[in-house]
């Protein structure tokens, strides 16, 4: 499993020199990688529906507890399988859908990075390696949306996903975090046995509230559906892959993961399926106003993954089972349908259903692909679809307080996909129509097999459910549910209950279809409510967010160098304060005063002589007089230096001062003269900061000569500077040998200032160039 | 000593904070040198001072006896120090140049290039 992840992140980032290579025939590879992973999946299939769980650990972070760790249950191997397989058939399809684009390199890398990432998701067997992937599908989501980058609303929608999507991923680690807390463990395994430990943690709660945050903006559920739709400025096949079969499940799989973690509570219950309920009618009642194709899937897209997470919230075994069963023929009817919508585009170069009629005849197997699809997602007796509505039906029947509520929900949403799918399944290409709408080119192989598989599939895995998905489907139930699953899925139940309620559902479905002209001219009405929905919401707090940011940054970076210093010393005052206020150590200068009688008279001279300098410097209104008086303090200084047994230092400072005072007058001679700048009341503000940075210091200095020094440096270097440096003046002998390197840094450091300096006299601005 | 060198130092950082706070180039200079000057002080006293006593050995020796300076701080002073020039002589030729270039001595003249502006 390691070695699948390693090759997808490898082939992603040679993607582009492939294209190179090899041109349009790029795909092949491209397809070959996720169809290899699909086959070794296909080898381990046995084992996991034998029972097994695999495990495989990489050590990344062990001192973290955070491990590359796989893990391989049937509801990770569903969906790892939906991907490759999806991906398999997506790749093909992209070559010939964006076949000639000059980026069809990047869009591979882009899209194998996704695959890849998403692989990583449903195998992760550590929740912080999931988290990591998790991240990796939405920023890779990023690009694929913002594929068409020099459109303004490609680059909008694109920002919208990852921000939408990114605050609910900061959100997920918060939680998984939590989680890893309450559980006392980040490994899936070991978690998945705890569930009782977590949910009567004291941090159930806002583990729960941050984890189905991250769940929710990534399945794009209500209020945060708004990102889904505009996705769709993505090129098509993205359409299909990320916002339809995997990515926006990625949601959906969190939830059902951690349904033995964290499940089984009522807030748990109670959230999923509130929030559920609303996007499943929320997006059925949307996608009846649309007339472009990808919003009409987008938003029945958004319905369907709402009834998911209904049915996770659910949690009865029943209704678990219709989510995994739903899960699957969702894939594969929606998957074909964003092909197909794309395929359209593609030959007719509009997506407008309006404008659309009569394609059967010119696309003659995109058009049974939608056909099949159709007839799947409307719950046509063969089809897979057909047993996924059942069983989502009979979950919700089952004996519980909100039965007829959530039936309601399926039910409406079940009569929209019905509608749905009668227009793109059937309208658009098999209704008769005088004038059928003209293709820019012919339908291509490449991208008409990929739906006709897809939609063949859903057709297979309706007519031989038992023998082909039910031990996977079980097995994925079971990894909810944690224990052995023994439903069978059969196509024929008898005359009951729910195959009249089907039935029903197709007859108030195609009512819907026919009036949906009406509903759509009823539904405009409605307009003025988007104004309160959360898409504006999303755009006004951008707006407000910028807005804010700005204000702060153009108060804060005002361009002041004054009042950047001011703000790093008042800081540094406060920290300091505060810490040494607390808990630091009391000032005791009373049995100090005696080491005053130990002066000198020719200290306190030196002394005598900086105090009064400063006052005179503060006072001179001249610029020679100020440097001379720089020259006094230095000077007295580099003096003090030769009391206390530093020579070289005081050395060093009477010649730095020489050349200082001399650069001064050289250069600065010719400056005009001081004039008072800022305003009095700004001056004394400016007086007081810097008495309370003079007294912090002192303050500093007094408390920290309290304490003896305890430095075994000093008595190293007296010992060893002869013996090992051959030399008497210890600090010379640091600073040539022992310490040589940081001298040398020294030296160089000097040699970029003298480059610096030399640039900048030669520095020659042409006549009226502002530099 | 030791009592009355960490008044210096601090009377030395607040003459030297308080000239860097103004807006002429010169005072900012003429803060910064001083601001030098209180920081190697700083680091000197930090360092405990020794009376009559200096960092080398004497001939008749092959180690260092009591009372002898701490050589540690006396090193990275005479880095600071050296340092400091490079910093001090780089800012008075910038000054030049600047005040050539746009004839002003005035830092607040210069404030555009890092403001943002709020229209965007």
């Amino acid at each position: 499993m390691f070695l699948a992840i390693l090759a997808g992140f490898l082939f992603a980032f040679a993607a582009p020199l492939l294209y190179r290579w090899l041109g349009k025939w790029v795909y092949v590879p491209m397809a070959l990688l996720p169809f290899s992973i699909f086959a070794y999946l296909l080898t381990l299939t046995p084992s996991v529906l034998g029972g097994d769980n695999l495990g495989e650990v990489q050590q990344w972070a062990p001192s973290l507890n955070i491990n590359l760790h796989f893990y391989l249950d049937g509801l990770s191997l569903l969906f790892a399988l939906l991907i490759t397989g999806f991906g398999t058939l997506i790749m093909l399809y992209a070559g010939g859908y964006l076949k000639g684009h000059p980026l069809l390199g990047r869009f591979y890398l882009y899209l194998t990075l996704f695959m890849t990432a998403m692989l990583g998701l449903v195998l992760a067997g550590n929740i912080i390696s999931l988290f990591v992937f998790w991240e990796l599908t939405s920023i890779s989501s990023y690009l694929l949306i913002g594929f068409g980058h020099d459109k303004e609303s490609s680059r909008a929608s694109a920002l919208q996903a990852l921000l939408v999507t990114g605050l609910g991923g900061l959100a997920l680690m918060a939680g998984l975090i939590l989680v890893g807390m309450a559980g006392d463990t980040y490994t899936l395994s070991e978690l998945l046995e705890r569930g009782d430990m977590v949910t009567n943690h004291a941090l159930y709660l806002p583990a729960l509230v941050l984890v189905l945050l991250g769940a929710f903006t990534k399945s794009a559920q209500f209020p945060f559906h708004f990102w889904l739709p505009n996705a769709m400025a993505a090129p098509t096949p993205v359409s299909a892959y990320l916002h339809s079969a995997t990515m926006v499940k990625a949601g959906v799989y969190l939830l059902a993961r951690l349904t033995p973690v964290m499940g089984g509570t009522d807030e748990w219950q109670y959230t999923l399926m509130i929030v559920g309920g609303i996007t499943t009618v929320l997006g059925a009642l949307l996608a009846v106003q649309h007339t472009d194709l990808k919003a009409i899937l987008a938003y029945t897209t958004i319905s369907a993954l709402g009834l998911l997470v209904t049915m996770t919230g659910v949690g009865t075994a029943p209704a678990l089972e219709a989510m995994v069963v739903f899960l699957l023929a969702h894939a594969l009817y929606k998957g074909t349908f964003f092909l197909v919508a794309g395929n359209v585009d593609h030959a007719t170069g509009t997506r407008d259903l309006t404008q659309l009629t009569g394609l059967s005849g010119s696309m003659r197997y995109t058009a049974i692909a939608a056909l099949l699809a159709g007839m799947s997602m409307a719950g046509l007796l063969p089809f897979f679809g057909f047993i996924g509505k059942e069983l989502v039906y009979e979950a919700t029947l089952e004996e519980s307080p909100f039965r007829w509520m959530l039936f309601a929900i399926s039910f409406f949403s079940g009569m929209v996909f019905v509608a749905v799918a009668i227009a793109l399944g059937f309208g658009l290409f098999w209704q008769r129509s005088a004038k059928p709408t003209p293709l820019l080119h012919p339908d291509k192989a490449l991208l008409y097999l990929p739906p006709v598989i897809l939609s063949i599939t859903g057709l297979v895995f309706g007519l031989l459910p038992g023998f082909l998905v039910t031990p996977l489907l079980r097995r994925s139930a079971e990894a909810m549910l944690g224990v052995e699953q023994v439903f069978e899925l059969a196509l024929w139940h008898g005359f009951n209950l729910v195959l009249g309620l089907s039935l029903l559902t197709i007859a108030l479905g195609y009512v819907v279809y026919r009036f949906s002209n009406r509903l759509q001219a009823y539904a405009t009405r409605f307009n003025g409510l988007y104004r309160y929905g959360p898409a504006n919401l999303y755009q006004l707090s951008l707006k407000g967010f910028l807005a804010g940011v700005t204000k702060i940054t153009a108060s804060i970076q005002n361009g002041y160098l004054r009042s950047y210093i001011a703000a790093i010393v008042l800081t540094h005052i406060t920290l300091i304060m505060l810490s040494l206020w607390k808990d630091g150590p009391r000032l005791e200068l009373a049995n100090r005063l005696p080491e005053l009688a130990q002066l000198r008279m020719y200290e306190v001279v030196l002394l005598l002589m900086i105090v009064p300098a400063l006052i005179f410097l503060f006072k001179s209104r001249s610029r020679l007089t100020s440097i001379a008086i720089m020259g006094i303090i230095g000077y007295s200084i580099a003096l003090f230096y030769i009391l206390f047994g530093a020579p070289d230092v005081a050395a060093t400072q009477l010649l730095i001062e020489t050349l200082t005072v001399v650069i001064f007058v050289l250069i600065l001679h010719k400056l005009p003269a001081f004039r008072y700048l800022s305003h009095a009341s700004e001056r004394y503000k400016y007086i007081l900061l810097s008495l309370a940075f003079g007294a912090m210091m002192t303050y500093v200095i007094l408390i920290v000569k309290q304490y003896p020094l305890d430095s075994e440096l000093k008595a190293y270097y007296g010992e060893n500077s002869y013996l090992l440096g051959q030399g008497r003046n210890i600090v010379n002998v640091i600073l040539v040998d022992f310490r040589a390197l940081d001298t040398l840094g020294e030296i160089v450091v000097l040699a970029v200032a003298a480059i610096g300096i030399l640039a900048m006299l030669k520095l020659r601005m042409q006549k009226g160039e502002k530099p | 000593m030791e009592l009355l060198l960490p008044f210096l130092i601090g009377i030395l950082f607040s003459a030297s904070l308080y000239l860097i706070l103004h807006r002429h180039f010169f005072k900012l200079i003429l803060g910064l040198i001083l601001f030098g000057l209180a920081t190697n002080l700083f680091l000197f006293v930090i360092g405990r001072l020794t009376r009559g006593g200096s960092a080398i050995i004497s001939q008749s020796e092959r180690v260092a006896t009591e009372p002898f300076a701490d050589p540690v701080p006396q090193a990275l002073l005479l880095t600071a120090i050296v340092i400091g020039f490079g910093i001090q002589a780089f800012a008075i030729v910038l000054i030049k140049r600047v005040y050539q270039s746009f004839e002003t001595t005035d830092l607040d003249d210069m404030s555009t290039t890092d403001q943002i502006e709020e229209n965007h």
